[in-house]
């Protein structure tokens, strides 16, 4: 049991002449709860993407359930029906009902029938608290709620591990909450997770260990007791300083 | 002097009309046509009135058109979609389709596959065939014909009908239920006594079946293969249009390459797509007047071109004509208006 | 090789795609090639020295001038060359960022007033050359440039028109513009040649060549007035309003800061008019001109040549194909650039 779930090893990824990932290297294991944090531009949401393949890697290896990315089309494949995404900007189908959202993926791609996905459906909407809006279209609910509906879609494909790519950083204060709650219950279930964010009360409450990402290198990883008492490094302590005033 | 300057207009024309020898009014449309039309979708012949002559045209234009922006569709979406393709000799086969078809004129190429390609081709002798049931030869296109009395069509009809609704009805064994209902059609057909009929060679020509002529068929390649290339382009536009997190959503839900467009891209392109595409249908439609330039009997060639010619009545033809298309241009365009207003597409407005 | 696989050979569905494509290039391309280049016949001066199965190419070299100037005669050529030249002098001057665009403008409109003088020979000590001498890709290019530039001034006025509060100004100008927009050009070609005659005083006529310029500038004109809409429509209220802080008068205030923006806006929306302009000339020779397609029509009816349709259309694409791609490849790059700029 001891095999990582997610293993990156020395990624390097240029966009041009920029490098975005310079060496990096993060394992984790089945039922860990990442948090990834760090300046923005540092590389953060690269990093995430790679995992499930969104943005191709220039050298290093990331392997997911032991199966190697790079082995090409069907392995990718593979790794994302395991792999939840959730994105800053929710990335709902606009032209779809939230009903049709959570069911279009399992029917399509895992052949469930369309009665089993409904009721599929409907049970996450309830773990997300919004089983009521199941008929309406994603622009007719609020930012929070939306981001509650990405959640519960991307959890209809019962996936093993939980990214989460700046979940709340797109919504109004009042509309965090209900979302970062949504994300705890998840991580309080034995979700793997691995979640960016500058939300420091989640870091503090959740996570096994938090990732410091700077300039597109691990600067610094430890769990969360160790992280905001005694960073080691200074620019982690900068940062820390930074985010921590507000 | 707005006025002074109408009076002036309409006196030179009255003056004119009357040195010439011209008549006025639309009397003319009564008068017997004299001439013979080629192909017609009604029946027509020299005793036929000028006024039927207009319908031919009328419903050849109406004719091609409609094959063309069937066609031109098909492939246009084809063509746009296959851009997209992760494989790079496809991809690049449609831009080269794109850049080379919509650069160079359409008559040019109307003229192309007329009179290079059709008018070229081997006589009925020498056809080239397909399965003893199409000839292509410089005749025309000769195809197996299906003759029908009125119950056949009426059930025809019905049978497209049933088929249509089962395609729009959402469920998951449509593709089942639309076999079902196209072998129950077929084999009441039969049942009925619909009639085929073989084109079949009998001396220097063919009888039986159905024939296009090269004019038509010249025609309709042209009109179709150019406004798939512009068709191509909206689709690309309209694929564009639809935000990148759409897809990266969709992937990282594993959905299949093909559902991914169908059921997330497709559906949202479209908002961007349809304005454009009735514009192309509009255009296609009026293109299909060059029809003239090879004798095909549409409604230019046919009113503005053989009728003008025997009346002289330019005023009263051109007007006409004009009319017609403005008349299908507006309306459609209307259409289009109460469309984008009221089918507000699905859950863009709060 | 890693390329090559991820590109052409990912999958068998993709592997199966390239290999018919493959198929059927080489299906068409081997026996295209060998028409156009390699068995054609390149020198000679008469039919038969076409013999060998291949394109014939022997007939466009021979018949290359007329495809240029009609039957101009030959003696007078060299005003079409000097003309062309003066012409694209003065479109250059567009490209050339010291020159403001409206001295640019104005130096073509009074580059093409020269041209029509100098072309017909018109009041001056050079022989008239009538206008139904003119043909080939001369009489493309005129009818095009000439089109255009009797329709600009009025695509401004109808697209300001369009936009005017005064419902009489906006109900004229949005009727005339949907009224050329919605026929086709043909229609409007046979109604110029046609009818126009019929609304002139006894005895008075109009050249021909000059009726088709006023068809074809009025069908541009509404497609022009459309695409100018469209930039004034982009620019922002801010602007309007500045200028009428200014005290600008409403002609000022389009001339002076409204107008220079939005034409700016929409060069490439105006090149792709100008394209589909240049390919719609071709439709002059169904009322019996002889553009640069009619020219090529005709000859292919010449006793001497029968029977090399396709070596006349093949090179009248080829010559199409090369003018409006390189404009719309200009249309794009400008397009591009004015994007990046923008943000
Ligand atoms: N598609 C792309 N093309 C070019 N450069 C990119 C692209 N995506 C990201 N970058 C660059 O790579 C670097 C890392 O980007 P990334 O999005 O991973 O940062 P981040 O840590 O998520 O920042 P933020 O907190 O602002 O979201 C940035 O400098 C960014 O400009
Ligand atoms: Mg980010």
């Amino acid at each position: 049991m001891s095999e990582p779930v997610i293993a990156v090893e020395r990624v390097h990824k240029w966009f041009g002449t920029h490098q975005a990932l310079d060496g990096v290297t993060l394992n984790v294991k089945s039922g860990e709860r990442i948090v990834v944090c760090g300046p923005s531009g540092s590389g953060k949401s690269t990093l995430v993407r790679c995992i499930n393949r969104l943005e191709s890697t220039d050298s290093g290896r990331i392997t997911v359930n032991q199966i190697d990315l790079a082995e090409g089309p069907l392995a990718v494949e593979q790794v994302r029906k395991t792999v939840g995404m959730v994105f800053q900007q929710f990335n709902l189908f606009p032209h779809l009902t939230v009903e049709e959202n959570l069911c279009l993926a399992p029917v399509r791609s895992l052949g469930l029938s369309e009665s089993v996905a409904k009721e599929r459906a409907k049970e996450y909407l309830e773990r997300v608290h919004i089983p009521e809006q199941a008929k309406k279209f994603p622009l007719q609910l609020s930012g929070g709620q939306q981001q509650r509906v990405a959640i519960a879609r991307a959890l209809c494909m019962e996936p093993a591990i939980m990214l989460f790519d700046e979940p709340t950083s797109a919504l109004d204060p009042e509309m965090i909450k209900e979302v970062l709650g949504v994300i705890a219950e998840l991580a309080d279930g034995g979700m793997t997770m691995v979640c960016v964010t500058h939300e420091m009360g989640l870091a503090r409450a959740m996570a096994d260990r938090i990732v410091f990402l700077d300039e597109g290198r691990v600067i610094e990883e430890a769990p969360p007791s160790e992280f905001f008492t005694a960073p080691k490094s200074d620019r982690t302590k900068q940062f820390l300083s930074r985010i921590l005033q507000h | 002097m707005l006025i002074a300057g109408a009076v002036w207009l309409l006196g030179n024309i009255f003056d004119n009309l009357a040195d010439r020898g011209i008549a006025s009014g639309f009397g003319f449309l009564r008068s017997t046509a004299g001439f013979g039309i080629s192909t017609s979708l009604i029946e027509f012949s020299e005793a036929s009135s000028i006024g039927r002559a207009f319908w031919v045209g009328l419903l050849n234009t109406l004719l091609v058109s409609a094959i063309g922006i069937v066609l031109s569709t098909i492939l246009g979406f084809a063509i746009g979609i296959a851009r997209f393709s992760s494989n790079w000799l496809l991809a690049r086969l449609a831009v080269i389709y794109v850049e080379t078809i919509r650069n160079i004129p359409l008559l040019l190429q109307i003229f192309f596959w007329y009179f290079a390609v059709l008018r070229s081709l081997p006589g009925p002798r020498q056809s080239h065939e397909l399965g003893g049931l199409f000839f292509l030869n410089n005749r025309g296109f000769y195809t197996p014909s299906l003759s029908l009395d009125a119950g056949g069509v009426a059930i025809l009809f019905s049978v497209i009908l049933l088929a249509v609704l089962a395609i729009l009805k959402r469920g998951q064994k449509r593709v089942v239920k639309l076999c079902a209902f196209l072998a129950s059609g077929l084999f009441i057909f039969v049942a009925v006594g619909a009639e085929f009929s073989l084109p079949e060679l009998k001396g220097f020509n063919f009888s039986g079946g159905m024939v296009l002529s090269p004019e038509l068929v010249a025609l309709v390649i042209a009109l179709s293969t150019y406004t798939t290339a512009f068709i191509a382009e909206i689709v690309r536009a309209g694929i564009l249009s639809v935000p990148r997190g759409q897809i990266e959503a969709a992937s990282t839900l594993s959905l299949p390459y093909r559902d991914q467009m169908r059921f997330v891209v497709l559906p949202q392109a479209l908002r961007v797509i349809v304005p454009l595409l009735t514009n192309q249908y509009l255009n296609l439609t009026k293109n299909s007047s060059l029809a003239a330039a090879i004798a095909f009997p549409d409604l230019v060639s046919v009113f503005a071109g053989t009728v003008l010619n025997i009346t002289g009545q330019a005023i009263e033809i051109i007007g006409i004509t004009m009319a017609v298309y403005l008349t299908i241009s507006l309306s459609i365009a209307f259409a289009m208006n109460v469309f984008n207003r009221n089918t507000a597409l699905r859950g863009t407005s709060p | 090789m890693q390329w090559t696989r991820q590109n052409l050979f990912s999958s068998w569905g993709n592997t199966l795609t390239t290999l018919l494509i493959l198929a059927g290039l080489l299906w068409a391309l081997v026996p295209l090639l060998d028409w156009l280049i390699v068995s054609a016949d390149w020198r000679g001066s008469k039919r038969v020295d076409c013999s060998s199965g291949g394109a014939c190419w022997v007939y466009v070299a021979e018949r290359f001038d007329q495809f240029l100037y009609g039957f101009y005669p030959e003696e007078e050529r060299w005003r079409v060359d000097l003309m062309a030249v003066v012409l694209l002098g003065s479109l250059s001057l567009f490209l050339w960022s010291r020159v403001s665009g409206r001295t640019a403008t104005a130096c073509v409109f009074l580059s093409l007033i020269i041209g029509w003088f100098t072309l017909t020979g018109g009041e001056s000590s050079l022989p008239p050359i009538e206008t139904r001498l003119w043909g080939g890709m001369m009489l493309t290019i005129v009818l095009t440039v000439g089109g255009l530039a009797l329709a600009f001034p009025v695509a401004i006025l109808l697209a300001l028109g369009r936009r005017s509060t005064i419902p009489v100004v906006k109900i004229f100008c949005t009727a005339f513009i949907e009224l050329w927009r919605g026929v086709p050009l043909i229609t409007v070609l046979f109604m110029a040649s046609v009818m126009l005659p019929l609304f002139l005083p006894d005895g008075a006529s109009v050249d021909k060549l000059l009726r088709a310029l006023i068809g074809v500038s009025l069908f541009a004109g509404a497609y022009l007035a459309e695409v100018i809409r469209g930039g004034l429509q982009a620019i922002p209220r801010g602007q309007y309003e500045a200028a009428a802080a200014l005290g600008l008068g409403y002609w000022r205030t389009m001339y002076y800061v409204i107008l220079p923006q939005a034409l700016r806006h929409v060069i490439p929306g105006l090149l792709n008019t100008v394209i589909a302009l240049f390919k719609d000339t071709t439709l002059v020779l169904i009322i019996g001109m002889f553009d640069f397609l009619g020219i090529i029509q005709a000859s292919l009816n010449d006793q001497e040549w029968l029977g090399l349709a396709a070596e006349g259309y093949v090179f009248a694409g080829i010559i199409y194909w090369a003018i409006c791609f390189s404009l719309s490849r200009m249309s794009k790059g400008i397009e591009l650039r004015s994007n990046t700029h923008r943000v």
